[in-house]
């Protein structure tokens, strides 16, 4: 009976583990392999592939590369800590202010942008912010400048657009913590004689840690791997370090160097994400519940 | 005694219904005032007004002589303990005990010296830094009471703070809870819908209904002389009569139950419910119960129908002979009763003071 039953219980877990494991196996772990052993491997005069670190030699020895990357850093770091001072307002005021109709209402708004997709909102944004564009034609109408605004194809549009497709997935897991938090936690910390400002840092804040932690990595992940607002709004003076990936791998068809930069991207993301838990003391398994 | 906290006619309105209508009392400083009431009742309203989480329509909530007219929760020398705890699931018990004190921007010495002696007297140390998550019912419950009190506020409000526990538990906190008080001297305002905890635990307890007090009295003449039929029927376990005539000197229910004319003085000229408790009734009575002459006691027979077994709280269901009426009494779990079976007959005495006409 009882073999029977740990019989039973093997089938159907290695019906369920298989798909999973394709998937893993084929989809993630060999690609990344392959990326990584060519990533170590340079084409010689005769055409053939050699080890080398070659690859991550040029990473270190030519400016702009390691420029582009610690700015894509930076600027990802950037437009994650303003995504989250730009959601936490809206994630508070749709859970915890506005009534629940109202809220089911505007967190539709909110999904609109993601249902026409990435490349529809950029192109909106450069209609918005073009020298010819909405913003600058209003502002030349109604008479307060009379020269149209360069916003376009510079760092401030480039971080909108990163900003504008990235800040929902920071709306809803905070969301999600703040639907969980008891009201009567911040009416006990009143009671107490907590302010405002107590209330927000001490209470609501660290209540909500897990669903920022989770929106942060959320974000930052989309952001510092986009490859669209950085290209089509950020222009030529805002090199995105994707873009050198895809250069290598499109318009130079290097595709070793493009893997060693691949590489890179993934150990600088990761790395960052581990330092900012260990920073916050959140831990992954938490913040992914 | 002076009084810590008076309410002046204090009326709640919402939209469209009226919370708390014109409630007015008082508690005395060092008390243990219960508000008693099923949900719904506005007590939790009242409550609330107390501690300034929502504003009074009418009247005026007054702490040792001074009015909370317009003074925010935060700043109300009154500490509340929520029905659900509300301890903050992210700190440890030390934290959450100290973190009223640390908004006061006390010494860390003084703080921990005051969070320290507060956890020692609700019995928590050596649990100071666990989290709260990891503590049991009855733990949460003292960290709760101890991070309010701790405060030292003049009157301490408890929003049915042992709700949620089961009920062997709850037993025990009752008894703990009025020996802490006892211990600290803090006044407390409780509220509750369980009347056990409201008569076990407070020196004063108010029966609240549909937003008003019906009564305000110790718990021993709540139970015994109830002013309203409301709070006959709602403290304590109760028969309840309707009443069909009252003529003379004789009275009759709706079953066809007769009897003499319970309300001597005759006090009440409209009587139309009788309320008789199961445990006021005895069981095979001396023909003269304590030397009571006859107008002062009431004797009849019954037929036992089933015998509801519930230890001590045992009950039989009995029909009142000659009349159609069911009476609940109360068994005694003793050596008296071993026989009794369905069917019987028994013979049932009462005082007329036992009798309860409104």
């Amino acid at each position: 009976m009882n073999s029977n039953n740990k019989n039973n219980f093997n089938i159907t877990f290695y019906l369920l583990i298989v798909p999973v494991l394709i998937w893993l196996i084929f989809m993630i772990v060999i690609p990344h392999v392959e990326l990584l052993i060519s990533s170590f491997q340079i084409e010689d005069d005769m055409g053939e592939r050699v080890f080398s670190f070659g690859n991550y030699i040029e990473f270190f020895s030519q400016k702009i590369y390691w420029l582009t990357f610690v700015k894509t850093a930076a600027y990802s770091i950037a437009v994650t800590i303003l995504a989250f001072i730009i959601a936490f307002p809206i994630a508070f005021y749709l859970t915890k202010v506005t009534s629940k109709k109202n809220a089911g209402f505007l967190m539709l708004l909110l999904l609109i942008p993601l249902w026409v997709g990435e490349l529809v909102t950029v192109y909106g944004w450069m209609v918005l912010l073009g020298d010819h564009g909405v913003i600058n034609h209003f502002l030349i109408t109604i008479g307060i400048i009379n020269e149209p605004i360069n916003m376009l194809y510079n760092n401030f549009s480039m971080v909108v657009g990163l900003l504008y497709m990235s800040m929902l997935f920071m709306v809803i897991p905070v969301m999600s913590t703040l639907q969980s938090m008891d009201d009567s936690l911040i009416e006990a910390a009143c009671d107490l004689g907590a302010s405002k400002w107590d209330i927000f840092t001490k209470i609501i804040i660290p209540y909500s840690m897990p669903g920022i932690t989770s929106g942060a990595i959320i974000v930052f992940m989309l952001v510092i791997g986009d490859y669209l607002a950085p290209n089509l709004l950020g222009g030529k003076h805002s090199l995105w370090f994707t873009e050198q990936i895809y250069n290598d791998f499109l318009s130079t068809f290097n595709w070793n160097e493009g893997a060693a930069f691949g590489f890179l991207l993934l150990m600088l993301s990761s790395g960052i994400i581990w330092l900012a838990l260990k920073l916050s003391g959140q831990k992954l398994e938490k913040v992914g519940s | 005694m002076d009084n810590i906290l008076e309410i002046k006619n204090l009326s709640k309105h919402f939209d469209d219904f009226t919370a708390v209508k014109n409630v007015d009392f008082s508690v005395e400083e060092g008390g243990f005032f219960s508000i008693l009431g099923s949900s719904g009742c506005g007590k939790t309203t009242l409550l609330r007004i107390i501690a300034g989480f929502q504003q009074e329509s009418e009247g005026d909530v007054i702490i040792r002589g001074q009015s909370m007219k317009g003074i925010p929760p935060e700043k109300r020398p009154v500490n509340i303990v929520f029905q659900n705890l509300a301890l903050f699931p992210m700190m440890n018990v030390r934290e959450n005990v100290a973190f009223g004190l640390k908004r006061q921007k006390l010494n860390r010495a003084v703080i921990n010296s005051k969070v320290n002696e507060m956890l020692e007297r609700v019995g928590l140390h050596g649990y100071e830094n666990k989290k709260v998550t990891d503590l049991s019912g009855g733990q949460r419950q003292r960290v709760a009471i101890a991070r309010s009190l701790v405060m030292n506020p003049s009157i301490l409000l408890l929003d049915e703070p042992l709700g949620a526990l089961d009920r062997k538990l709850r037993e025990h906190m009752k008894v703990e809870l009025k020996l802490l008080q006892k211990e600290i001297g803090t006044t407390f305002v409780y509220i509750t819908h369980d009347q056990s905890e409201a008569l076990v635990m407070s020196d004063k307890v108010a029966v609240m209904h549909d937003g008003q007090f019906e009564q305000i009295d110790t718990p021993r003449n709540l139970y015994k002389n109830p002013r309203t039929s409301f709070v006959a029927g709602f403290v304590g376990d109760t028969n309840r009569f309707e009443l069909l005539s009252t003529e003379g000197n004789s009275m009759m229910t709706k079953g066809g139950w007769k009897m003499p004319q319970a309300d001597l003085n005759n006090k009440t000229p409209n009587i139309k419910e009788l309320y008789i408790r199961p445990e006021a009734l005895i069981l095979n009575p001396a023909n003269n119960l304590n030397g009571l002459n006859d107008i002062e006691q009431l004797q009849f027979e019954v037929t036992i129908k089933t015998i509801l077994f519930d230890g001590s709280n045992t009950k039989l269901s009995t029909m009142v002979n000659g009349s159609s009426e069911e009476l609940l009494i109360s068994l005694p779990q003793n050596a008296q009763f071993d026989g009794i079976e369905e069917g019987n007959q028994l013979k049932v005495g009462i005082h007329r003071n036992d009798l309860k006409c409104f």
